[in-house]
Order: C-alpha cells, then sequence, then structure tokens
C-alpha cells in the first residue's frame, strides 16, 4: 500500500478512537451536571449518587481521552506536517484558545474530583458548570479546524506561499457555527444516551425496588436530556447540509448520490450509489425533497456530480454513511418521544421490554452516529484536505515506513480499550449502587472518598 | 525585543516549566513504584497524592508546546515533523501506556502493582526519548536525500552525546522528583518519607550534575558551533553549579519545622529550579537563532505577523483568565494541610 493510504487509515483510526472517549467527555460532564443541580432542587440523594458514579467513569475514561488527544494532536504534525505549516500560519487561533479550554477543564476537573469534600455544594457546581464547559469549549474550538478544512476563508495561495492572512476571518470561517454546534450537540446527545442505555440495562437486571428507583430517575434524566438534544442534532444537521448545498456541492452530491444538476430534485434514502449506471440501486426516492431540503424551495437547482471532474469525487459510499446517521438521529428522536409519552403522559410506571431494549441500543447507535458523521466529513472531503486549496496528498509526510506505525498504534487501542472496560466493570462491580445508597441513607455524605 | 524572540521566548518558557513539571511527575510515578512495597512508609502515598491531581495539568503542558510550536513557527513544522516521526511516535504511544494506567492504577486497587509498574516503567523512558529532540535539532543527524529530510536513527543511537543527554534526562527526573517529593513529604509531616526521599536526592543530585558535564564534554566534539556559543555564557553555567551547591548545602542545614530531621527542602527546591533555569537559558540562548541547525532559524520558520498579533493577544487573555485558576488549584493541593495528610489520595 502507499504512504498516502496508510498515513490516512492511521489518522483516521486514531481520531475514530479518540472520538469515543472524547464525546463521552463532552457529554458525560453535561449530565453530571444535571443531575448536581437537580440533587441541590429536589435534595433527593439519589441524584448526588449519580453524580458520584458518573464522575468515576468519567475520570477513567479521561485516562484514555487524554492521552489519545494528545496522540491526535501530535500525529497532526507528524502525517501532516504540509497541512499544519499551512494552519500554522492562519488558523493556529482555535488550536492556541483550546489549550486554555484543556487547562480550564483539567484543573476543575481535579478540583472536582479530587477536593469534592473539601469546598462548598456552590462550588461544586461551579467546578463541574467549568469542566463542562472546557470540554465543550474543546471540542468547538478543534471542531472549528475542521471547518476551516471545508470551508477556508482568511488567506490565499500565490505562488505555493500563503499571503494577505486574516486570522480572524478564518476562525470565523462560513461553517464554524453551525459545524460547531452539530458536534457539540450531538456530543450531549450521546454522553446522555450511553447512560440511558446503561440505566436500562440495569434495569432489566436488578431485582431491587430501591435500585430500580435510582436507575429510574437515571433512566428519566438521560431520556430527557438526550431527547433535548436529538432534537437539536437534527435541526442543526439540516443546517449542516444547507452549508454544503452552498459551500460544498460535490460533497452533498455524492451524499445524496446525484448525478444530474436538477431542480425539484428527489431525495434517495438507503441503497447503494452506482456510478456506472448513474443511480442510487434500491433506493426509496421522494420526488421534489432533495431541493426543499437544500434551499428552502423545490425550484432549488443542486447541483449534481456531472458537474465536476472526476477526480475531485468524494467516494460515493459516504451516501450510506450519511443515511446511517440521519437514520440513528430519527429514530433516537422517535424513541425518545416515546419514552416520554409513556411515562409522563400515560404515566405507566415501567417500560415494556422492547421498548427497554431499544434504550439499551440508543448509546451505541448514537455513538456510531458521531462516527458515521465524522467519517462522511473527513472522507467525504476528499481529494482536498483543506477545499480547493491543498490536496491530501501534498500535505502527508515524506517518511516511508508508516506501516509498523500503524500496527503499532491500532495495536495500541485495542488495548486500552479493553483495559478500560475492564477498569470500568471491575470499579463499579467492586462498588455497587446499594452500597452507596444506603450509605447516603446513614447521612454519610463524604462525596467521593471511597 | 522581536516577534520572533518574544515567540521562542514563550516557547521556551513552556518547555521550561513543562520540563520541571514533567520530570517531577514522571518521577513520582516512578518513585510510587519503587516504595510501593513499603506497607510501613507514606512515600508510594506521598508520590500518588501528588500525582493524582496534576497529571492532567502536566499534560496540557505538552500539547502547548506542540500548539506553541506549530502555531509559532510553522515553518519549522515540516522539517520537524518529518524528522520526529519515528520518535515522536514512539514517545506518544509510551505517554497512552503511561497515563491510562497511572488511572487504571488508582481505580483498580486489586492490579495496582501491575498497573503501577507498567506505568512506572513507562514513565521514566518518556523523558530520555523527550530529550532526544534536543541532540537532534543540533543538525548533525539529519540528512537530506534527493530534498527529502531524513533522520539517522543508527547515528543517533550510537553517539555518546544522544547517551549524555538521556543520562542526564534520566538522573534531573529522579533528582528533582525525589527533591520536591521531600518538600511535599516535609509539609505533610511525614518525617520517614521525608528521609526517605532526601536520602535519594542527596545520591542523585552528584549523578546528574555529572551527566550535564558529561553532555558539554561531548558537545564539543559533536555540535561544536553549539559548544562554543556556549562558551559565551559561562557566568550562567557558573551561576548555575553555585545553585546546585546552594541545594546541597540546604538538605544540610537545621529544620526549621522539626526536632529530628535535617535539611530546608523548601530552599532546596527553588534553589534547583534557578539551577535549571540559568542553565536552560544559556543553553537557549546560545542555540538560537537556529531552531534547527543549520536549516531552520527562528526568522525562517516564523508564522505570518496577522496571526501572531491576534496569538499574543489571546495569550494576555488567557493567561489573565487561568492565572487565578492555578492558585486555587495550587492552594488545594500543594497547601491544604487537610489534603496534604489524607490517607488514600483516590
Ligand atoms: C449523534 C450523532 C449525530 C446525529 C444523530 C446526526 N449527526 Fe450529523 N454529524 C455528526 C453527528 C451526528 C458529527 C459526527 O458530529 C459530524 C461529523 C462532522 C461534523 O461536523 O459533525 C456530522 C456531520 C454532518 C454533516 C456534514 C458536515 C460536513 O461535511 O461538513 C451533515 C450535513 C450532517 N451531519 C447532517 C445531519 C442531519 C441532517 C442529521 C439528522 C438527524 C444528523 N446530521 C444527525
Ligand atoms: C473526531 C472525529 C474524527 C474522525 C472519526 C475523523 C476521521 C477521519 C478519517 C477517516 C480520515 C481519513 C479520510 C480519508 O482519507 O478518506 C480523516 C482525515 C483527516 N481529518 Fe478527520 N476525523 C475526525 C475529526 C477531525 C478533526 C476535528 C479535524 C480537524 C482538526 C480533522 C482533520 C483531518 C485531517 C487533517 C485529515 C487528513 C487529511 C485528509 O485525509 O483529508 N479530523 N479523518
Ligand atoms: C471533534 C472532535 C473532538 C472532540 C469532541 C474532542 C474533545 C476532547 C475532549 C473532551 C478531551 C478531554 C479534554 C481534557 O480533559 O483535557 C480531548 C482531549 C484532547 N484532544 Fe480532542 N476532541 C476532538 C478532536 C480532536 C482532534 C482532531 C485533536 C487534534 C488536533 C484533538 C486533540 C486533543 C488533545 C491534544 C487532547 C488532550 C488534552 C490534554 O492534554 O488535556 N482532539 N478532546
Amino acid at each position: 500500500m502507499d504512504d498516502l493510504v496508510i498515513a490516512r487509515s492511521l489518522f483516521g483510526t486514531t481520531m475514530a478512537f479518540h472520538i469515543i472517549f472524547a464525546s463521552l467527555g463532552v457529554g458525560i460532564p453535561l449530565m453530571i451536571l444535571c443531575a448536581e443541580l437537580l440533587y441541590q432542587k429536589t435534595k433527593n440523594r439519589d441524584y448526588a449518587v449519580m453524580a458520584k458514579r458518573w464522575t468515576k467513569g468519567i475520570a477513567v475514561l479521561l485516562g484514555v481521552a487524554i492521552p489519545s488527544g494528545t496522540i491526535a494532536g501530535v500525529q497532526l504534525s507528524l502525517l501532516w506536517p504540509g497541512f499544519m505549516e499551512v494552519i500554522g500560519k492562519v488558523m493556529a487561533l482555535p488550536f492556541q484558545i483550546e489549550i486554555y479550554a484543556f487547562f480550564v477543564e483539567a484543573l476543575f476537573m481535579s478540583i472536582y474530583v479530587y477536593a469534592a469534600d473539601r469546598i462548598s455544594p456552590a462550588m461544586r457546581i461551579l467546578s463541574v458548570t467549568l469542566v463542562a464547559l472546557g470540554a465543550s469549549a474543546s471540542a468547538i474550538l478543534i471542531t472549528n479546524v475542521h471547518a476551516f478544512e471545508g470551508t477556508p476563508d482568511g488567506f490565499r495561495i500565490e505562488n505555493g506561499q500563503v499571503v494577505d492572512v486574516d486570522p480572524w476571518a478564518a476562525f470565523f470561517n462560513p461553517s464554524f457555527f453551525v459545524t460547531a454546534g452539530h458536534v457539540t450537540v450531538s456530543a450531549f446527545m450521546t454522553g446522555a444516551f450511553v447512560l440511558a442505555s446503561i440505566s436500562a440495562y440495569k434495569m432489566l437486571r436488578e431485582k431491587n425496588k430501591r435500585v430500580l428507583e435510582f436507575y429510574r430517575k437515571a433512566l428519566m434524566l438521560s431520556l430527557v436530556v438526550g431527547g433535548i438534544f436529538s432534537i437539536l442534532t437534527a435541526l442543526n444537521g439540516h443546517e449542516a447540509a444547507q452549508l454544503l448545498h452552498e459551500y460544498q456541492p460535490e460533497k452533498l452530491a455524492a451524499a445524496e448520490g446525484l448525478f444530474e444538476t436538477q431542480s425539484h430534485a428527489p431525495l434517495a434514502i438507503g441503497g447503494f450509489t452506482d456510478p456506472d449506471t448513474q443511480s442510487v440501486k434500491w433506493a426509496i426516492e421522494i420526488p421534489w425533497l432533495l431541493s426543499f431540503l437544500a434551499g428552502n424551495s423545490f425550484d432549488t437547482v443542486v447541483q449534481g456530480l456531472n458537474d465536476f471532474p472526476k477526480e475531485w469525487w468524494p467516494p460515493l459510499f459516504i451516501h450510506t454513511l450519511f443515511n446511517a446517521m440521519v437514520g440513528i438521529g430519527s429514530f433516537l428522536i422517535l424513541l425518545s418521544l416515546i419514552g416520554l409519552v409513556w411515562s409522563k403522559v400515560m404515566k405507566r410506571p415501567a417500560f415494556p421490554r422492547p421498548l427497554m431494549w431499544a434504550i439499551i441500543a440508543s448509546g451505541p447507535l448514537s455513538m456510531l452516529a458521531i462516527e458515521f458523521g465524522w467519517i462522511f466529513a473527513c472522507t467525504g472531503r476528499q481529494p482536498w484536505v483543506i477545499y480547493r486549496m491543498m490536496k491530501t496528498e501534498d500535505a502527508v509526510t515524506q517518511s516511508e515506513n508508516l506501516a509498523l506505525l500503524f500496527i503499532l498504534f491500532a495495536a495500541i487501542y485495542i488495548v486500552l480499550s479493553i483495559a478500560v472496560v475492564l477498569v470500568l466493570k471491575y470499579y463499579f462491580r467492586r462498588h455497587p449502587v446499594i452500597n452507596e445508597l444506603a450509605s447516603q441513607e446513614t447521612g454519610h455524605s463524604n462525596h467521593f472518598t471511597q | 525585543m522581536t516577534n520572533e524572540l518574544i515567540a521562542i521566548t514563550v516557547l521556551w518558557g513552556f518547555i521550561f516549566i513543562y520540563a520541571v513539571m514533567a520530570t517531577m511527575d514522571f518521577g513520582a510515578g516512578f518513585w510510587s513504584m519503587i516504595y510501593m512495597n513499603r506497607e510501613k512508609t507514606a512515600a508510594t502515598n506521598i508520590a500518588n497524592r501528588y500525582l493524582s491531581p496534576t497529571w492532567e495539568v502536566t499534560n496540557v503542558f505538552i500539547v502547548a508546546i506542540v500548539v506553541a510550536l506549530v502555531s509559532f513557527f510553522p515553518g519549522a513544522t515540516f522539517l520537524l515533523g518529518t524528522v520526529l516521526l519515528i520518535p515522536g511516535s514512539i514517545i506518544l504511544l509510551l505517554l497512552a501506556i503511561r497515563s491510562a494506567f497511572l488511572v487504571f492504577a488508582h481505580i483498580a486497587k486489586e492490579y495496582e502493582k501491575v498497573l503501577t509498574y507498567i506505568s512506572g516503567i513507562s514513565g521514566m523512558i518518556i523523558p530520555a526519548l523527550l530529550i532526544s529532540v534536543l541532540p537532534i535539532t543540533h543538525g548533525e543527524f539529519i540528512e537530506t536525500v534527493d530534498g527529502v529530510a531524513k533522520l539517522r536513527m543508527d547515528k543517533l543511537f550510537t553517539s555518546p552525546h544522544e547517551y549524555a543527554f538521556i543520562g542526564f534526562a534520566i538522573s534531573s527526573t529522579l533528582f528533582l522528583s525525589s527533591l520536591l517529593l521531600a518538600d511535599y513529604s516535609n509539609e505533610a509531616n511525614e518525617l520517614e518519607a521525608y528521609q526517605t526521599y532526601r536520602r535519594d536526592a542527596l545520591i542523585l543530585g552528584p549523578i546528574s550534575l555529572l551527566m550535564a558535564l558529561f553532555i558539554m564534554l561531548t558537545m564539543q566534539d559533536e555540535a561544536p558551533w553549539l559548544y562554543e556559543r556556549i562558551m559565551d555564557y559561562l557566568p550562567w553555567l557558573i551561576g548555575s553549579v553555585a545553585m546546585f551547591f546552594v541545594a546541597g548545602a540546604a538538605l544540610f542545614l537545621p529544620s526549621a519545622k522539626h526536632q529530628s530531621i535535617r535539611g530546608k527542602p523548601r530552599l532546596a527546591v527553588v534553589a534547583i529550579v534557578i539551577q535549571y533555569f540559568l542553565a536552560s537559558y544559556a543553553y537557549g540562548k546560545a542555540h538560537l537563532p537556529y531552531m534547527i541547525y543549520p536549516d531552520v532559524t527562528i526568522q525562517s520558520g516564523f508564522t505570518h505577523p496577522n496571526t501572531f498579533r491576534a496569538l499574543f493577544m489571546s495569550y494576555i487573555i488567557g493567561f489573565v483568565i487561568l492565572f487565578p485558576g492555578f492558585i486555587y488549584f495550587w492552594r488545594l493541593f500543594m497547601k491544604d494541610k487537610r489534603y496534604l495528610q489524607k490517607n488514600d489520595p483516590s
């Protein structure tokens, strides 16, 4: 295999690994904050136990999020030195500001975890708020670099030289707000659904009334938060698609499997794009809908792939990734609505089993949607690393023998994945929730010390 | 001061802070491993109490260094990224193992020993590799063939100069961390741990000084350009050695706090930090204007002036926002008696 392909696979693997822990690092602090606030409001100790257990979990996950992020950050310079040379000249601000966000998160995470029993409740809430803010800010800022790759702004390349640099124009590039918003709300929704999965799973296996009640509270909280943010994700994703229509039309065309430029363009759901027949095979076609989605009117002209030279076409399988992401998003909105109607409107005490299993699937599905979305966004940008400015092949390192590195990094990710699962299982088996509920009842409110 | 000088000063500042924090961090991990089996002393506990809340913050500094390098000197990124691919990747792999297993060790108590060994040992290899970046920037290990730069690993790992740096990195990591932990135990009134760490520091101090001399000795042959320039800063080097002896003396002065022990560890820590500051100032100043000798200078690698201005502003704002956070953190973990004297840091 040539080294460009290995470099792309290596970086993609690193990111696909990091994003699992990073998304939880953004989503779960928000859930902890919600639990802390509910505890202060209701004085119901279950919420304090929830906050404590989720914090333990996130402390373990950060043990992988932080080193894998460090790998991502350094690998960017090691594998794509040509890209980072431009980024350093033009788009350095988000990276720089991200460092401050990391500091805020790291400082207050340590304070929240290791000083919880020495600081006041108000200080604790402030700390966990700052953790959530720091994590979201770091996601927003790094995503901004990704947004810039799709809609670059604030510089020109003349004779191979970077000129006319306006770092703030680059920072506020056209897709910054929408893309950063999408990543943040989708991480919030994923954090919530992952916790919903765990709670639902525990409820199926638990007999003890007291513990069931605890998990039901956790489940309802997660469903509410997950429901809200899945709706926001979809609304904002619609805007992201409209941005593609405006700024990266060939990506939208590939995402929808559209070959001919047309108004009243149909939306193809499912199926596989076939370049030979120039159609999407086995898809359900809804007439006119794509035009409407792209520009809010049926006579919007949507550009098709044939308008672009073939070497600019993104890989056509991104159609499937896009469909899967949108499908999962829609399913999870539906799921949380059904769950909420079931328990709040119909006031049924327990969910039926199929619904429980659907909820158990929600966390993994949500995480999959994130992976699909990212691979869609990054692979769909090919052959560009900076859209219409720099080709990926011109950014890659000139070093050879990347294959060995790929194997080593992949091995580390596998080892860490296994270890993190084992450690989490081990810890929560040794500290069952029943013990904590009991010690809370006898008035032991020692917050985080075991 | 020119923009380039301001930028390289900020970068150098980060590197210095990271060097001090990381030696303490990796060293503490190592000591917590060494003293793990001694049930009676609090030496491991002390090391963990320092380590638990700080490793995340320390890690941010290494990211800050990479970001500052790329954003201030993008022109150096291409060459550095290319030649550091292999050593950089190995550092990343070790760092991942080290950080993750450090966290796991605190959570999974039953497997604490194995996990602590893994993180302690990988943590000792990291400084040795990190410091190798310095001899690489001296230039003689980079070879350009058909316009593509390559790191000559064979030359690097057969060079006494490289080994001098590695020896220095390992011995100073252990030296600085034992000194700091001596001070930390003194604050926490853990006298037995204090004695242990004071003894380690007394052994390791002279070794790391010898290693520093070894670096100078090998530099004469392998990077003569740098050696000549460093000699222009001889007074700084002499000052640095003098601070080393101040620190040594401080460990023998009568203690102000406790009758039964000797030493003023806080004074020793401050003196050693000044020692490293003076020496690295001389090294850095002599290295200028080269970032990578002889191809990349701070001028040739510098970022776009508009970007520099925006970055500089963000540094000032960032500092103002973060400073109170750092103070609060320091007070909670370095000063608060309730934390220092706690038995179990998790
Ligand atoms: C829980 C995860 C999740 C869910 C349910 C959705 N998305 Fe998404 N989507 C992401 C998670 C995500 C992401 C992983 O966060 C991406 C990758 C890059 C990015 O900016 O966000 C993304 C990218 C992304 C892009 C590409 C942006 C680009 O290439 O620059 C579009 C057009 C959409 N999304 C649209 C949608 C729509 C219309 C959805 C309808 C429900 C949707 N997404 C649900
Ligand atoms: C975190 C989730 C992410 C995932 C799963 C992901 C996935 C991928 C994949 C699969 C590739 C290889 C593309 C191909 O060659 O087909 C890639 C390339 C790349 N991505 Fe992303 N990415 C993520 C986030 C980001 C972010 C936030 C940035 C911006 C800093 C980014 C910048 C890049 C760059 C520079 C490349 C290499 C050049 C290229 O192939 O275009 N990625 N990513
Ligand atoms: C959009 C996808 C991403 C999200 C949501 C995300 C989010 C996060 C989060 C929440 C953390 C933990 C922060 C902490 O505790 O300090 C983290 C760590 C990190 N991430 Fe990512 N990240 C993403 C992509 C990237 C990319 C593409 C890079 C590389 C350029 C990167 C670099 C880092 C670094 C360097 C760290 C470690 C920071 C530290 O040392 O504390 N991240 N990320």
